[in-house]
């Protein structure tokens, strides 16, 4: 990529904040983002990963995207993965290993109803948003 | 079929107890009953934190935080909320006007946590600069080269307060002034990522999760100081942050938000990373500097400070991880804006590793002058098996301890002094009952004794003779004297050690004999550990009245120390025992005692 001018960072910042917020507004893209600090990855995240790419895979899912973040900071409950889907509403589900990434796709992400026992709340407001 | 609403009810061991499950049940009923199980889904969740307020219920998809929940209240919320579409007022969080604290104005929300220099961790993809820009990055730097002067910068940064969050607390922009004020061909940005203390995580979290703020701050800073080059020092321990370290400055030479001629102005600036061998000593700042000179990372006396000779001799900027997170949003949100969180003496946030026995343990991020209680009952949800609170250890092992007289004091730099502990870098480690404190204190010596560089004898033999001291009353071999001894030992190394290492090493015995002084009597006098920790002041015997003379305790014993034949009673060697209480785990009926 070429540098930016002033210019050029001003209309790229227009544009991605626009992709980003699309993307916590629900509208057309579907994500699962996974928390992949240190302490994420030890608690098996990478598994959890895998288990979501597999299970999208086997059910055909392929509008849905599979990224990774640093650590939300809910160590007690890692590996820790934000669920964006739209007409859902957003949750973050902790204690997510192979098995659950399986069930997350199937209910959540297929049958549109939330799974028991593995919301957490976000920690703290989003003050970039707000 | 698809849900329109979700009500959550929240699923941890608190919210348990008082009756969420018997709601759960009462919930979907009255929703069956209302004809709404098509459109509302009852889901249990994970421990919300915040459990003094519990049972809570959340509603999802408008939000709504209902606290303090009764079984008899959920028929309200059905018919009010879910039918008619109406927030049951009364049941709604209120944020409660708290003393000492700044309020944030104009924001409401429940959480106890508010992230600044969190506020992209978990939230963006760090090894993509496209998220970061999508989310303010780099809106300060541009900000700073194209509206600002260094005055201009450095004024923002006294509006705001910061201070820094390395431990010492120094006014940032008190260090950012005085390095300006040099002359000098050459000057350096530093970030201080040598993160040591035990039990401390932050600046990884950091750093893995949003580098970019990072190294857009350093750039602020080369452009408010005159500086062209910076330097991150890094521990070769953390793999991923300096691999995330390393994409970013990738990414941001790619686009010339670090490099020459930045955005087609005339500032350049550069950064490089330095990786350190993990010695805890190279978190001193002149130790710090000499390690990436290429030389043995020891201290050297300050004066002269980094600010007026730091890096090769020339004028240096050194801060921490955390304060380098905090620059750009004080830019781009103002100095007033961050000084009106926090306390009087302290501004903004602390990010806090709270681990030990606390249930949920984790990275967290508070406004300062949030009171220990908020922290390990509100966030933290309570001691692991509602065991009794005994202290909370913070500013590792260069702090104190936080005693439970304590617990409603607003956490700020002062307060944490005033009591003999100090903010350090934000590991907080909590302890119950059944730890003790001569126990943990010992592991902080061995710590700060393995770490001494060993160039100044007060660390060196200081730190070494305390330890012996404590060892002794662990081991039930001391005196009151021994007392006198630590105290007069620690005074010294306080006063007369060259660098922070050695000048704090003695703070968690200083402070915990302050608090606890009782219990190193219990150890000295009594040769007793009432915590069960010492092994050496702990003694395991049979009570004859219950031993049915199973044999199932001989058979664990690894030392053989337990005599007796089936159906007799059985006694433990004392000369053989080791003391490593497997035969209290055997024992199915009690038999065996520690003492």
């Amino acid at each position: 990529m070429s540098k930016l001018t002033l210019d050029d960072l001003r209309k790229l910042r227009e544009e991605k904040t626009q992709e980003f917020s699309r993307r916590n507004n629900e509208q057309d893209k579907s994500s699962i983002i996974i928390g992949m600090g240190t302490c994420g990855i030890a608690a098996g995240a990478k598994e959890t990963l895998n288990a979501f790419i597999e299970a999208l895979d086997t059910n055909g899912l392929t509008n849905v995207k599979v990224k990774q973040t640093g650590c939300m900071g809910s160590c007690n409950v890692e590996p820790t993965v934000e669920v964006v889907i739209p007409g859902m509403p957003t949750v973050v589900y902790g204690n997510v290993d192979g098995t659950v990434a399986k069930k997350i796709v199937l209910k959540h992400i297929i049958g549109k109803e939330l799974l028991d026992d593995h919301i957490q709340d976000k920690p703290a407001m989003d003050i970039i948003e707000n | 079929m698809a849900y329109n609403t979700f009500v959550l009810i929240c699923g941890g061991t608190a919210c348990e107890s008082s009756k969420s499950d018997e709601m759960y049940k009462l919930l979907q009923k009255e929703i069956f009953d209302n004809n709404l199980k098509n459109d509302v889904q009852v889901v249990k969740t994970g421990c919300f934190g915040f459990c003094e307020q519990g049972p809570i219920i959340k509603i999802l998809p408008d939000n709504t935080f209902y606290v303090k929940v009764t079984p008899d209240d959920i028929k309200e919320i059905v018919q009010e909320h879910l039918v008619k579409g109406r927030t049951v007022e009364r049941l709604e969080y209120k944020p409660s006007e708290d003393k000492g604290r700044v309020k944030i104005e104009d924001i409401e929300f429940y959480q106890k946590q508010f992230r600044i220099v969190l506020r992209n961790c978990g939230v963006i993809d760090p090894e993509n600069i496209n998220e970061y820009i999508a989310r303010d990055g780099y809106l300060a730097l541009e900000k700073v080269i194209f509206q600002m002067t260094p005055d201009d910068i450095i004024n923002e940064l006294k509006i705001s307060g910061l201070r820094g969050r390395g431990g010492a607390g120094f006014p940032t922009w008190m260090k950012w002034n005085l390095t300006k004020k040099e002359n000098a061909d050459q000057k350096y940005v530093v970030c201080n990522a040598d993160e040591g203390d035990p039990g401390a995580y932050m600046d990884r979290s950091t750093l893995e999760g949003d580098p970019h703020s990072v190294l857009e701050a350093m750039a602020i800073c080369g452009k408010a100081i005159g500086a062209s080059r910076g330097f991150i020092y890094i521990r070769a321990e953390y793999p991923l942050a300096i691999t995330r370290l390393e994409i970013a400055i990738k990414q941001a030479k790619e686009l010339g938000l670090l490099g020459d001629n930045i955005l087609g102005s005339d500032f350049s600036f550069d950064i490089e990373i330095r990786l350190g061998a993990g010695a805890f000593v190279c978190g001193e700042e002149t130790a710090l500097l000499r390690s990436i000179e290429g030389s043995r990372g020891m201290p050297t006396p300050r004066p002269p400070f980094p600010s007026v000779k730091g890096l090769w001799e020339k004028p240096t900027c050194i801060n921490n991880v955390e304060t380098w997170a905090n620059v750009p949003v004080i830019i781009n949100k103002g100095g007033a804006w961050f000084s009106k969180i926090g306390t009087e003496n302290s501004k903004g946030t602390k990010v806090f590793a709270l681990t030990g026995k606390i249930n949920n343990s984790g990275l967290i991020e508070v406004p300062m002058g949030t009171t220990l209680r908020e922290i390990i009952y509100d966030i933290g949800g309570g001691i692991i098996n509602n065991k009794k609170f005994k202290a909370a250890q913070s500013g590792g092992p260069s702090g104190g301890v936080i005693p439970e007289q304590y617990l409603d004091t607003p956490i700020d730099y002062n307060n944490l002094t005033a009591i003999g502990s100090m903010m350090g870098s934000g590991g907080l480690i909590v302890m119950d009952e059944d730890d003790c404190i001569v126990d943990v204190v010992k592991f902080y010596l061995q710590f700060t004794v393995d770490e001494s560089c060993g160039k100044c004898a007060p660390c060196r033999i200081g730190g070494k003779q305390l330890l012996s001291i404590l060892d002794d009353i662990s081991a039930g071999n001391a005196t009151e004297q021994s007392i006198k001894n630590l105290k007069a030992i620690s005074i010294a190394m306080n006063n007369a050690s060259l660098c922070g290492l050695g000048q704090t090493a003695s703070n968690p015995v200083m402070s915990t004999l302050k608090y606890f002084e009782d219990e190193y009597l219990e150890h000295i006098n009594g040769k007793k550990c009432s915590a069960g920790k010492c092994k050496s002041l702990m003694t395991f015997t049979i009570v004859a009245d219950k031993c049915i003379g199973c044999t199932a305790c001989a058979r664990k014993c690894p030392a053989n120390a337990i005599i007796g034949t089936v159906k007799q009673v059985h006694v433990i060697d004392q000369s053989k025992c080791i003391k490593c209480g497997a035969c209290v785990t055997a024992c199915k009926f009690d038999a065996v005692i520690k003492g």
